[in-house]
């Protein structure tokens, strides 16, 4: 028994260890004249091919354009989370990057705790009192929120005019009011430009665990399409894989989001809701450099390019003339403020 | 045709159920805890990945994914019946140790730390149509897999491996009255040994199932299935032929709730639990007692 205690005190001593090991190429350190940004990488890390590629792409950027020194910390599952934030703002970093919503209680602790050191939170939640009023933020922390139901929005207007069937498919990963949004904004679309338009919308899920179950993406798929759905828009990680894999069976089309998603199914992907992450947090890091920093609340929705859909080389030839010039008219009208998308069901 | 598709999907969701169960129920009668089986999913998953990626072949992924079901399962044997580790403790640990290892060796493999890239899986239809996709050729094609029919194969191999065959009963003796066995010269560590790899080949099959049928592998992709077998295992008493019937029910509460969210006639939360509720309910002896293996997760000296 005391043995084992041991190991599992060494193991434990080397796994801390670890969790200071600098990547390769990475600044290491507190340099003065350059900005020194920390980025923390939810679950799934870097090569999820979504937000987390995106954050580190923003930052690469800002490396590149700003010289500004960048460190990545990729945590593991549980609460190392908190400690790769909280080893980044001791370092005395001068703006601490923490990517996913699964973030924002410890950074608003944290903003709390270092008032000198800046915070910014990719898809921040907002925390609310007992009656929902949003809480006050500390001064020196920035919520970057997409307004995922406007890119949605869009994506529905083009599924719906793009489908044969007037039947629509959307296929959520957990149940709950993150997603909501990507299928509210999305209803919205397709009724906006097809009053007789059907939307079935179904989640894998209620634990985060189906946000990666494959499987259950493939089964909710096909039995929309084998209900007479023609287009499928997925927000639901990897389970929207298993989506694409129904869209290639059936030759049937798939909507990808967060990045473009083209790759994982060449010719059924219609386009993708793209969130940009990469701009954000490259232009967080500009303020940051300029001085011109502010903490609160920042919504990035279509007027701020915050949100956008896929519209290349790839997926022009899926996509008609007259279909896009709508979608864009579309677009010009949320930002002129003549259509408020709906953000909950 | 309706009823058609809803029972092909039915089997296409409980073919790693019963892949897994068979192994699980292989495992516990020989007094072992077959806790780890959804690790042995995912590196089965995993493995039968790397095979298909590097050889281009579905079958090659498969013997692939069964060694590494072996190899999973070889850890856990050498914990639990070599050093008498506790069962519980090795179980879960080894699950953790499954998650892991395979997203570690997909950073290694394929420089992602969310999927891999698509390999070739069993498209044995879609080769002879032509790639049909009509509805007709997609029940087919999901039919007209190797793995699907191992699958409806597995809980009767094993019924006949433990009720037919001297092995079987060796088995038996060593989960229910090890001190027994051991005095009629049964070999007790032996007999587990074997037992725990049998149940890593079957349960990888399961995995291999899952990412075959995906064509690629995805981090954590056997999304709890492997806790379902196991409560398919409990709920159907540790015999094959209602552990196979607690994977069909399973497997058709799934399909049931796939089928009606769209309705929204039953809170998609409440048929989450059906398999879950079950097996408390079996276990807390309301609808017949269920009764473990005698050794199940005792050690023998």
């Amino acid at each position: 028994m005391r043995r084992l205690i041991i190991l599992a005190a060494a193991l434990f001593a080397i796994h801390v260890g670890l969790l200071l090991v600098r990547p390769a190429g990475a600044e290491v350190g507190a340099t003065s004249g350059a900005v020194n940004v920390g980025v923390v990488f939810d679950l799934g890390g870097r090569g999820d091919k979504s937000f987390n590629d995106g954050a580190y792409a923003g930052a690469e950027r800002a490396v590149r354009e700003l010289g500004a020194h960048v460190r990545f910390v990729e945590p593991g599952e549980g609460s190392d989370r908190e400690a790769g934030l909280r080893v980044l703002a001791a370092e005395g970093m001068d703006l601490v990057i923490g990517v996913g919503f699964i973030f924002s209680d410890d950074l608003t602790q944290l903003a709390r705790e270092y008032p000198n050191t800046r915070f910014a939170g990719v898809d921040y939640a907002v925390p609310t009192d007992s009656k929902g009023q949003p809480l006050a933020l500390p001064p020196n922390l920035a919520a970057l929120k997409f307004r995922e139901e406007e890119g949605s929005f869009l994506v529905g207007a083009l599924a719906a005019l793009v489908s044969r069937s007037k039947t629509l498919g959307f296929v959520g990963g957990m149940d709950f009011p993150l997603i909501h949004k990507f299928e509210a904004g999305y209803r919205a679309g397709v009724r906006a430009v097809c009053a007789d338009c059907t939307v079935i919308a179904q989640y894998a899920g209620v634990t985060p665990e189906a946000f990666r179950n494959p499987g259950k993406g493939l089964e909710l798929a096909l039995s929309q399409y084998q209900s007479g759905v023609d287009v499928i828009f997925q927000a639901s990680g990897s389970t929207g894989l298993g989506v694409f894999e129904a869209a290639r069976r059936r030759g049937k089309l798939a909507i990808g989001v967060d990045a473009d998603q083209y790759g994982e199914a060449p010719g059924f992907i219609l386009t993708s809701m793209v969130k940009g992450v990469d701009a954000a947090v490259f232009r967080t890091i500009e303020q940051v450099k300029g001085g011109t920093f502010r903490g609160g609340v920042f919504q990035l929705g279509l007027a701020e390019q915050g949100v956008d859909y896929v519209y290349d080389e790839h997926n022009r030839a899926l996509i008609p003339d007259s279909v896009r010039a709508r979608v864009e008219a579309l677009r010009q009208d949320v930002i002129a403020g003549r259509i408020t998308v709906p953000s909950t069901r | 045709m309706i009823v058609l598709a809803f029972l092909v999907q039915a089997l296409r969701i409980a073919v790693p159920y019963l892949f897994a169960a068979a192994g699980g129920v292989l495992c516990e009668r020989s007094g072992v805890i077959a806790l780890t089986l959804e690790g042995w999913m995912l590196t089965g998953a995993f493995s039968a990945t790397l095979g298909s990626y590097y050889s281009g072949s579905a079958w090659a992924g498969l013997v692939c994914g069964v060694a590494g079901g072996l190899l999973a399962a070889s850890l856990h044997a050498l914990a639990t019946v070599r050093y008498r580790a506790d069962q519980v403790v090795v179980g879960i640990a080894a699950n953790l140790l499954a998650v892991g290892a395979t997203r570690f060796f997909l950073r290694l493999a394929f420089d992602s730390s969310s999927n891999s890239p698509r390999v070739s899986g069993f498209d044995w239809f879609a080769a002879v149509s032509g790639g049909g996709t009509s509805d007709g050729a997609s029940l087919l094609s999901s039919l007209a897999n190797p793995l699907v029919l191992l699958g409806m194969l597995s809980l009767p191999f094993v019924s006949w491996l433990l009720n037919g065959t001297p092995f079987g009963l060796r088995v038996r003796a060593v989960g229910e009255r090890p001190d027994a066995a051991v005095s009629v010269g049964i070999h007790v560590g032996r007999v587990r040994w074997l037992a725990v790899l049998g149940a890593g080949a079957l349960a990888s099959l399961g995995g291999s199932y899952l990412a075959l049928e995906q064509h690629q592998f995805t981090d954590s992709m056997t999304a709890g299935r492997g806790f379902i077998a196991l409560a398919a295992v409990i709920f159907g008493n540790w015999e094959p032929r209602r552990v196979a019937v607690a994977c069909a029910l399973f497997a058709i509460a799934e399909t049931l709730q796939i089928q009606l969210q769209g309705l929204q006639l039953i809170p998609s939360q409440f048929v989450e639990m059906i398999p879950y509720l079950l097996t408390i309910i079996a276990l807390a002896g309301v609808v017949g007692r269920s009764v473990s293996p005698a050794a199940l997760g005792r050690q023998v000296d």
